[in-house]
């Protein structure tokens, strides 16, 4: 049975990693920030689930990580659509130049 | 060339480009449309790997919820003349080099990297196994876990109905 080397599920999940980190640094408006973050925590799900297969395969943590994950990054994607949200309802606009009000007064 | 490796070539150049996409994309939508197929891909990975439960929880929470939620504050948040504007060329190549020097680090420890000899174990993973180990409370069982993120969804219901609601 040859399968895929587990190098290659790493150096993929790497791939995305790093694409989610640059479009954290160079995106601009919030929301396409947040899809960069949900970019960077399916990489890391990935990599657990491939290091409980390949290295591991009698036990279930990786699995279990990776179920917790998703549901941490569930709830916290809620969260901060619905500030998101708030912040166009105050501010009309949620491009990040414009998030200064908090520093003001 | 076994099947296997062409279907993860296919899914890796999938994410690939999907990813990349996803983040050099103007418009906001397609943006978000290029996540789903790249959290697609990811569930074919893990089915890949013989995590047939963890591809649905993938696909049910990532691809279901998660995208759908992203598309209505998109529709709600992103007037349609709302482009964004474009980066200083400084700041882009700054981030862009950052980015490449952090992948080149790592893809360099990984390749390099000796890890143990691997092996793949085919065979499904059983639903009873999962939901026995989920359920119980001795070691490497996740009792109390789950609770707490019960209790984490419960907190992010409230609070997001506490932040957006009108005032």
């Amino acid at each position: 049975m040859d399968m895929v080397q587990m190098e290659w599920y790493l150096v993929l999940a790497t791939v995305m990693m790093f694409c989610g980190i640059y479009g954290f640094l160079t995106r601009r408006n919030l929301l396409a920030m947040l899809i960069s973050v949900e970019l960077i925590l399916n990489s890391v799900d990935i990599n657990f689930a491939v290091f409980n297969r390949f290295l591991f395969p009698g036990q279930l943590e990786g699995v279990f990580f990776t179920i917790f994950a998703i549901g941490v990054s569930a709830a916290e994607t809620a969260v901060a659509i619905a500030i998101i949200i708030n912040i166009y309802r105050n501010m009309k606009n949620i491009q990040v130049k414009n998030l200064d009000k908090m520093k003001e007064d | 060339m076994t099947l296997q490796t062409i279907v993860f070539i296919i899914l890796a150049v999938v994410i690939c480009v999907c990813s990349v996409l996803a983040i050099t994309t103007k418009r906001i939508l397609r943006s978000a449309t290029y996540l789903l197929f790249v959290l697609f891909a990811t569930a074919g990975i893990y089915f890949q790997l013989n995590y047939s439960f963890l591809g649905a929880v993938q696909l049910l929470i990532y691809a279901g919820g998660i995208t759908i939620l992203y598309v209505f504050s998109i529709l709600l948040t992103s007037s349609e003349g709302d482009k964004a504007e474009p980066l200083k060329t400084g700041k882009m190549i700054a981030g862009l080099v950052s980015t490449l020097a952090g992948l080149a680090i790592c893809l360099f420890v990984i390749i390099k990297h000796k890890f143990f000899p691997s092996v793949f174990q085919t065979g499904e993973l059983e639903v009873r196994t999962i939901g026995e180990a989920l359920m119980g409370t001795d070691k490497f069982q996740y009792l109390l876990p789950f609770e707490v993120i019960s209790i984490l969804l419960l907190a992010c219901i409230v609070g997001g109905i506490m932040i957006a609601r009108k005032r």
